[in-house]
Formats: C-alpha cells, structure tokens, sequence
C-alpha cells in the first residue's frame, strides 16, 4: 500500500480532497477570492470543514507578479489560514508540488493529522506583461545589462537539447499537440483544442528560436487546494486515500551558464529521492502515469528523462510512437498540463498533484486514463530554473 | 471532479478599455546599487583593461567563469585568478525576435552561451553575437569578443559590444 517504510518511522500521509477555479487568461476575482473558491471546494469535497484543519501550507510565486509584498500574508485570508499554523513554501515554478512536500512532511512528522494545502496565481495583475517579473531573475552585475528577457533561457537550454539528441521542431511539437488536445476534456483548462495540429504549433509565430508561440504555456490565474491528513483520519474521511509514497527536491547550481542545458540532473536526483522513498526500484515499470512540468513543450521531454521513465535523448521518440498519449503505456499530462489547462504558476503545479489524485480514483472524467493505473507522479520546476520537485502518488 | 471546479470570472481587455469592470493601477519607483563584490568586481576591473578572468578551485581544480570566491561544487575557497582568452565556443543560441513585453523586434537579438577557452569544460557566460547572418549561427562556432574602444569601457559586462565569429586569421593573431 504505502511506500514509507524507509528509514526513519514517519507517519502515513494521504490526499482525500481537491477542488480547483478554473484557469483564465484574466479572472475578476482577486487572488484571495480564488484562493477561497479552491480551499473551500477542496474542504467539500471530503465533507470536512476548517475546524478539522490543523495547519495550513500556502504555495505562491513571485510576489513581484501582484506588486504585493508578503503576498501569502495577503492571500492568507482566503486560505483559512487566521488562527492556525501557516507557511509559505517558494521554489518559483517548482512551488506547485513542493507545497504538498511541505504538507506531507508536517503530518508525517506526527506535528498534525490533517493540512490544507492552497496554491494561488493572478499573472494577469503585472503589467505590460508578467515576464517583467521574472527579469531580475538575471544576475544585476553581469547578466542585467545586456538586457535579457525570460524566453532568452528556454530558448537557450531547448536548443541544446536539440542539438545534443539531433531532434526537429517537429518532435517536439507533438507535445504541445496532445496536451492541449487532452486539456479539451477538462472543465478548467484555458487552452483545450481537440483539432490543434502540429502544423499550427510549426506556423505559430517565432518568439525566441527554437520557441515559437504554441510550444509555450499561456500566463494564466487561478488556484488549486488540496486536503492532505494522516492515515487515521483519511480512512475515516474517504473510501478512497491516495497515499504519498514519496517525496524529492533537489537544486543545481545558480551560475545557469555553467549547467548542462541539455540534462536536468537535479530532477533525476529529485526524483531518485523520491523513488527510493517509494521503494521504487523500475519507475518505467512501477509509474503508471505521469504529470512532469511542461510550461514549453521540450520541457516534458526533458523532465521525462530527468525522470528516468526514457533514456536520454528518448523522450521525442516515445511521444511520436503514442507511448506517452492518455491510452498509451505511460500515458503524460493526461490533464492537457501547463500547456493544455493553464500555467497559473504555484496552482499549474499542484494541478498536476491533482490530477493523479483524480486519476488514482478514478475521477478524472473524460480524461480518466484506461487500466485503472495505481502509481503516479507529479513533477514541477523552478527556481533559476533549477529546481525539481517531484511527488510519487499511489493507491 | 467537475464538481469541484469553480467557474472563474474571465475578463477580457475589452471589459477594462470601456469601464465594465473596476480596478486599480500603480506604478513602483524602486532604485538599486548593487554592490559587485570582490570577485565580480575583479572581473569588471579586468573586462575595463579588455581582457576575461576566471578564478581556480584549489580542490576540484575547475577554473571557474563568471569568477567566484567559493566554490559551490566544493564549498571551499577559491584560490588563484586565472587569465582567460577572450575567445570560446557557441554552447547555445537563440534568435529571439520579441521583447520581454512582446513587442515585436525586426532584427532579431542573438543571445548565446559561451564556453570560454582557458576556464574549464562546460564554463560558459551568457552574451550576445554579432556581426553574423543570425540563419548561420551553429553550435559548437568558434567567437571572439569584439572590445569597445578603451575610452568607452566602464568596468561592465557591456564593455564587450557582443562576440563574432572567430576567423582563421584572428585566432592566429591571439
């Protein structure tokens, strides 16, 4: 059942509820508001209410994007966070799955029985454009004054991915093309399209090459929360627990410029981490589904590697071969991802927690994967671009 | 799971640009000076005098560029400054044709990492090229900094205009 048995004796950690706003290009509600519309659906939907809440996690990325300073002090409010244990957990992108890491180690510490986890968004709030951001993501001194933007980086690392594996345009597009045909089928995506082919994602606009439009996630707001409580309390609420069997994060070097940009190491150490926690020994066998952070297309195929669920350099051929579509071996993204439902950034990560904790039950609908599958793992990243944070969900 | 959804309010550009929807917009006015430090700020003396500088882990021996006072793969001290060439080999590029705000750019930028030749494999800065067809550039092509006139350099990154392709005649002359 549950893959805790590792090292140290640690308290059995479940998810028995999710609730989520859907993802827009711009949403009227404040950032507190969806936050409450997500915490308070996720709280109905294992019948519990805050009084059965013990602490809260709130995940959130740059404050920078609402010009709020402590902005999870601001959201807090919204989170039912008044009167209780709260943190804000911040890795950037990565955040969206490192908040339930943080709600998992704070029940399986034995410190609580049950946490709510809330990641929020509003992008929509930074003007012209939320990429203003992320420039001081760049070294002041000696990266700032050629005056870089954030798509220079993806560029940057997709073309050596490229280079090193001899791959086209063309195979990675097939990403872009089945997530947001998956995302057609789920009730919050921003960007679902069941007749989008890889032609549209070759003719869209170049931005950066190799980026071009359609191979990027589009800025979004929104927010996703999740119920997560120790093994006593899940039995009691639900029929149906989905156990965290693992955890893992892991960060390489700030100085981006001196990483491989074809490899990313640091989300195979996150998840050997994990994977050893979850006693997984053949992740290509013992992962039955799979949610990795696509914010660009190339970045599903990248983390797949860093996975280690294909070889180096595999990834664009399995996806080509339908391996990795909602009916293949493994299926990935079968939630439409980043690309697909929205990239809402801290609440796109815990989407995906989401997601395989509908699919583990069962629930997922339309996108419902086939072979009632019993294992999967949600991916996210961030930082300086180097952060992976990766949790193994199961049944 | 649909249940569990809730319907966001979309709004589109529309809604702001004829008053439907209500809001509120402030513009910060916010200054840094940064200090450079003591490796960087060698660095920058250096780029002024035209010339790169790298700095040596005594343990794992990897000459380090942009230069630093520790080593994080070790987490010791670096010890020794290293002169470098000025020349070094395309990691990675890009032709981006937009600004950070997309704003459409009719010449494209070409920012690169470049692999410095004198640091250690895989030592790359980030800068730009020039003085090339941007439907030419390759990974693994060979550059070399293009200097600003001395009178012009500030002890900045930017003291070096971009790097452009390294041709047979100028890497004889290093």
């Amino acid at each position: 059942m549950n893959g805790n048995s590792g090292k140290l004796s640690r308290n059995h950690v479940a998810v028995v509820g999710a609730g989520m706003t859907r993802f827009v290009r711009r949403a009227q509600e404040t950032a507190k508001e969806l936050a409450w519309e997500a915490a308070h659906l996720a709280l109905a939907s294992c019948e519990m209410t805050l009084d059965d809440i013990d602490a809260v996690v709130i995940g959130t990325a740059p404050d920078a994007f609402d010009g709020v300073h402590m902005k999870s002090e601001y959201l807090s409010d919204g989170c039912g966070a008044w009167g209780k244990p709260v943190m804000r957990g911040y890795v950037g992108g990565g955040t969206g799955v490192f908040a339930p890491i943080q709600g998992w180690y704070h029940i399986a510490s034995g410190l609580f029985d049950t946490v709510l986890v809330v990641c929020e968004e509003k992008m929509s709030s930074c003007q012209p454009h939320p990429q203003g951001a992320f420039l001081t993501i760049f070294d002041h001194t000696t990266e700032r004054p050629l005056e870089p933007n954030l798509l220079w980086i993806f560029a940057l690392e997709m073309n050596a991915y490229m280079h090193r594996y001899g791959l086209s345009k063309r195979d990675i597009a097939t990403v872009s093309v089945k997530n947001k045909r998956n995302a057609a089928d789920h009730p919050a995506a921003l960007l679902g399209d069941k007749h989008i082919t890889v032609e549209d994602v070759l003719n869209s606009p170049v931005l950066a090459w190799p980026v071009q439009r359609l191979d990027v996630s589009p800025v979004t707001d929104g927010a996703v929360a999740l119920v997560m409580s120790a093994s006593h309390v899940a039995r009691r609420v639900t029929d149906k627990p989905v156990w965290i069997e693992g955890v893992g994060w892991n960060l390489d070097t700030a100085y981006w410029t001196n990483r491989d940009l074809a490899y990313p190491v640091y989300v195979e150490e996150a998840a050997r981490m994990a994977y050893d926690m979850a006693g997984i020994t053949e992740p290509r066998k013992q992962i039955h589904i799979a949610e990795p952070y696509d914010p660009f297309d190339y970045k599903e195929l990248h983390h797949l590697e860093g996975l280690m669920l294909f070889d180096k350099g595999d990834a664009p051929r399995a996806a080509a071969d339908g391996v990795t579509q909602r009916d293949g071996d493994l299926p990935v993204c079968p939630s439409g991802g980043l690309l697909g439902v929205g990239n809402p950034i801290a609440a796109a990560g815990l989407m995906k927690v989401a997601e395989i904790f509908w699919q583990l039950r069962g629930e997922a609908g339309a996108r419902q994967v086939p072979g009632n599958p019993k294992r999967g793992l949600a991916q996210a990243w961030g930082d300086l671009m180097q952060v992976g944070t990766v949790v193994v969900m199961g049944i | 799971m649909e249940q569990f959804v809730y319907d966001s309010v979309y709004l589109h550009s529309t809604d702001f640009h004829e008053g439907r929807v209500l809001f509120e917009t402030w513009d910060p006015n916010t200054q840094y000076a940064w200090d450079a430090g003591v490796a960087i700020g060698r660095y920058l003396h250096e780029l002024r005098a035209g010339r790169l500088i790298g700095r040596s882990c005594p343990e794992c021996r990897r000459i380090l560029i942009p230069p630093r006072m520790v080593c994080e793969a070790c987490f010791c001290a670096t010890d020794r400054w290293v002169p470098l060439r000025d020349t070094g080999t395309v990691l990675t590029f890009s032709r981006c044709y937009v600004t950070w705000d997309m704003i459409k750019l009719e010449e494209p930028q070409m920012p690169a990492v470049i692999e410095i030749d004198g640091a250690s494999p895989g030592m790359g800065i980030m800068h730009m090229l020039g003085e090339v067809d941007p439907h030419s550039l390759e990974i693994g092509m060979r550059v070399q900094a293009v200097w600003k006139p001395l009178e012009e350099r500030s002890g900045a990154i930017t003291d070096i205009s971009y790097f452009r392709p390294l041709s047979g005649s100028a890497e004889s002359a290093e």
